[in-house]
């Protein structure tokens, strides 16, 4: 009885979250323009797609900056954790305060003071201002996922190399990073699916002529939605889905 | 070299990126365009359309808020209990969804909701009356409690998890029922939780431009909106900086509210 | 005494595993009874299905002559005390004390003055106000068990609750809870892997190992007439030795005869012969009954202990006296402390069929 009525509530919970991109889905398959009306099914988005210059560029963009922002946010951040592991309490006290600005912090605040210190600058808005931008807000992730890691480290296994003749940065990648790795790994991933689905701080950041799919969407919005943009959304959300299934299929086999 | 100094390239990114940065909405906020001292722009939030702008979006974020608690504590309570709570099913539930892009996730609520969309459609069909909540505060209400429910599941499911077994039993074997074992051991003991899943919805929902815009028309304007339209169309940015001051006291307060749970729980 | 609880053919398995067995087993009125045994024996499940929290498969709990196997812990006359103390961390001792009362609704004062007396009773005077972190692993034991005693239960359930207490500390709560039990005058059923524990504390021990009661008995009778080798062998350590029943009262131990007091096992019956370490005489070779040479010896602080190797066996021997390493000695034995237990039957039978 009370079995039921988890299962039906986590039921209704599935569908209110999922229904929003089943009916993206449904849509990239629909032969009518508008998403008011189903007009027969076609697979022509899927082709057009790849031929639409300006959305393929908007892509590049957002995958480009998904994957520097993220890999240079992995690799400060990691680095900063490192560092904490040294630090007075109240040092890494006020390091992680810092580090929660961003996370607490209103997108729009955070992308509009950003803004304003380019204007200021007199730096120019484009790619470079947008990959700068996702780095800022990408780092506390990083920072948020691999410090319980290092938290939980055993010292003595670093202690352990040098003893058995590592010098301390063999010791680091041989012994430490391996222990570290899964926070780094789900870190970079945490990081990278929040630059790919940004929109407001890149809004803020955006030069004119420089778009990635979040900004181009929401200039669509108004004149109505490309069909290949359901289409695109629904190749990246389908594999996306496939390999975390299949990922998180493995370690099962493995326990067993 | 000591290894803390390992952290000098995130201090010194965190104080050009995320320091100055508020430092410059501060110093716009409090000049007005020749650079003259003034507090115009903080006090122009007590002009009847911003003070609307600014209530209506309070209004509406508390509502979503409490919506989001109400419906998100019982789904951590599962995932705790059922120990779903742990890998694949959450990033199921909450990532991945993330994949599919914010604005269109959002905007394909407007095909759901529409006057002949598909949930009255199938209210048709069930012979209910229709809805009609597009383009109103309840379509914006709705945007928030989907866009930020995960945040409201994830703290507080942290905090369920982090009790010990041993004792939930130990207030059943005091002689406890069911009601009072939640709401004297559970309850208190998830309210950390329960406050940081609160501003970390309340303040997205509290600052939001994108969804009172994709789902609210075009009539209904929150303080986002009117602060996007200062930067982005307007291009008065000392007022714009004025008026997001007066959002950073909540973040401000949500911000120190944090800190002080968090510090209790070490 | 009267029987207070009463276990009939409990039954219990987690995912395929069985963990309880048909078990049968009562507890008298303000008996101390320990269920003794190594991690998965059943012990703790056994005390959570008393307590509440797990359901048997099969069976009943009896309690008082009603069956409460279906009742839910909160109505339960009996209280836990579990390991690791689960206290509740976001009340003040007060208020950990006060709970199971104040969801009776009883009268202020009467909560007030319950307090004080649990608070006495437990030697923790004055620490009414402070936070469960902020007391001891020894103290917040100890408030954990004023926090179940405060409800008059008719029985106290304890889950290994010393298990996480250093040595001294542990010795020091073996003897608390002992004034503790007679003060109160209740029903103590006590968890535990610690023999030493056991053997302390309890009028009535109980020996479980997978799933089964080994042996129930006085901490005197485990301890000095272990039915089986399991019981001999988990309980302090021994000597188990192949032997064979020559007939009543007296035994032949690896081609040495020894005389015994035990008797009804039959003629010529290979039975195990279980001979303490501290039983075991060492005496100038000539004088015992078989002779050997001393291979081990380590200092263990009250006493020695050795190892020597006699007809082929290494015997386990703690003596006062220091015998080096390569002495020659005689073994003696005196006859009350050979006990002879009985072979598995399994192998019993075994042993038969070679017989033949």
């Amino acid at each position: 009885m009370k079995k039921c009525l988890q299962r039906t509530y986590m039921g209704i919970i599935f569908i209110f979250l999922y229904a929003p991109i089943i009916t993206l889905i449904v849509l990239s398959f629909n032969k009518s323009k508008t998403r008011a009306k189903w007009g027969g099914f076609t697979t022509k988005w899927y082709i057009d797609l790849f031929k639409n210059r300006a959305i393929m560029q908007a892509l590049y963009n957002t995958l480009a900056i998904a994957l520097l922002s993220a890999a240079i946010a992995t690799v400060i951040g990691t680095i900063a954790c490192l560092a904490m592991t040294r630090m007075k309490k109240r040092d890494r006290a006020i390091l992680m305060g810092i580090t929660n600005i961003p996370m607490l912090n209103a997108d729009i605040v955070t992308g509009i003071s950003i803004m304003l210190l380019f204007i200021s600058f007199g730096i120019k808005f484009g790619f470079g201002t947008i990959l700068i931008a996702h780095i800022t807000f990408n780092i506390p992730y990083v920072i948020l996922s691999v410090n319980p890691r290092f938290k939980q480290l055993n010292h003595s296994i670093y202690e352990a190399a040098v003893d058995l003749g590592c010098t301390p940065v063999q010791a680091f990648f041989r012994v430490v990073v391996p222990d570290i790795m899964p926070g780094i790994l789900s870190g970079f991933f945490m990081a990278f699916t929040m630059s790919l689905d940004d929109f407001v701080i890149t809004h803020f950041t955006k030069g004119p002529g420089v778009d990635t799919l979040s900004t181009k969407i929401y200039t669509e919005v108004k004149k109505g939605i490309k069909p290949e943009m359901y289409a695109l959304s629904t190749i990246i959300f389908v594999s996306v889905f496939i390999i975390l299934l299949a990922v998180n299929l493995k370690p099962e086999k493995k326990e067993k | 070299m000591s290894r803390k100094y390992l952290a000098a390239p995130y201090l010194l990114w965190a104080l050009a990126f995320v320091l100055i940065p508020l430092g410059m909405i501060v110093y716009y906020g409090l000049t007005d365009s020749n650079g003259a001292v003034t507090l115009s722009n903080i006090l122009a939030i007590s002009s009847p359309e911003h003070r609307k702008a600014l209530y209506l979006a309070i209004g509406l974020s508390l509502i979503s808020t409490v919506l989001c608690l109400l419906m998100g504590y019982p789904l951590a309570m599962i995932l705790a209990s059922t120990g779903m709570g742990k890998g694949a099913f959450v990033v199921l539930v909450f990532i991945l969804p993330m994949w599919m892009n914010f604005l269109l996730r959002t905007m394909a609520w407007q095909t759901l909701l529409e006057k002949n969309g598909v949930i009255n459609n199938l209210l048709g069909v069930l012979g209910l009356p229709p809805i009609s909540i597009i383009n109103t505060g309840g379509a914006i209400i709705l945007g928030m409690i989907y866009n930020f429910l995960p945040f409201m599941v994830l703290p507080i499911h942290t905090s369920l998890s982090k009790i010990d077994v041993n004792v939930v039993n130990a207030a059943r074997d005091l002689g406890a029922n069911g009601f009072q074992v939640f709401f004297r051991v559970i309850l208190p003991l998830s309210i950390p939780g329960v406050i940081s899943g609160i501003t970390m919805v309340f303040i997205p929902a509290l600052t939001t431009f994108v969804i009172s815009n994709l789902l609210g028309g075009s009539k209904i304007l929150l303080i986002g909106n009117v602060i996007e339209q200062e930067f982005t169309q307007t291009g008065n940015w000392n007022l714009g900086s004025g008026l997001s001051m007066v959002l950073m006291i909540f973040i401000l307060v949500s911000m120190i509210t944090t800190f002080i749970t968090d510090k209790e729980e070490a | 005494m009267t029987k207070l609880i009463d276990l009939v053919n409990i039954s219990k398995s987690f995912d395929d595993t069985l963990v309880l067995d048909d078990l049968n087993l009562y507890i008298r009125e303000n008996e101390f009874l320990t269920l003794l045994g190594p991690s998965g024996c059943g012990k703790t499940t056994t005390l959570r299905i008393i307590g509440g929290f797990t359901t048997p498969d099969q069976g009943k709990v009896i309690f008082d002559g009603k069956d409460i196997t279906g009742v839910a812990p909160n109505k339960r006359p009996l209280n836990t005390v579990f390991q690791k103390y689960a206290l509740f961390p976001h009340m003040n001792i007060e208020e950990n004390i006060a709970f199971g009362l104040k969801i009776k609704n009883k009268p202020k004062q009467y909560i007030k003055d319950k307090i004080q007396y649990a608070l006495k009773l437990v030697n923790l005077d004055g620490y009414g106000k402070r936070m469960p972190d902020q007391l001891s692993g020894g103290q917040q034991q100890r408030i954990a068990i004023a926090r179940a005693i405060v409800n008059e239960p008719k029985v106290l359930l304890l889950d290994e609750p010393l298990g996480a207490l250093d040595l001294k500390l542990r010795q020091d709560m073996q003897y608390e809870l002992i004034r503790l039990k007679n003060e109160l005058g209740i029903t103590f059923i006590y968890v535990t892997h610690d023999q030493e524990e056991a053997l302390t504390m309890s009028d009535t021990i109980v020996v479980m190992n997978q799933g089964y009661i080994q042996q129930i008995g006085t901490p005197e009778d485990i301890y000095n007439e272990p039915e089986n080798a399991f019981v001999a062998d988990f309980i302090g350590d021994s000597n188990i030795i192949p032997g064979i029943m020559i007939k009543d009262e007296l035994v032949e131990i690896l081609g040495h005869r020894f005389a015994c007091v035990d008797t009804g096992f039959g003629t010529n019956k290979p039975v195990d012969v279980v001979i303490r370490p501290e039983d075991v005489e060492l005496v100038t070779p000539g004088t015992g009954t078989i002779s050997g040479k001393v291979s081990h010896i380590i200092f263990k602080g009250v006493h020695y202990e050795m190892e020597v190797m006699a007809a082929g066996f290494e015997w386990l021997v703690q003596s006062t006296k220091m015998f080096p390493v390569g002495t020659e000695v005689d073994i003696k034995i005196d006859p009350f402390n050979i006990q002879i237990m009985n072979k598995p039957e399994s192998e019993d039978e075994e042993a038969v069929k070679l017989d033949e």
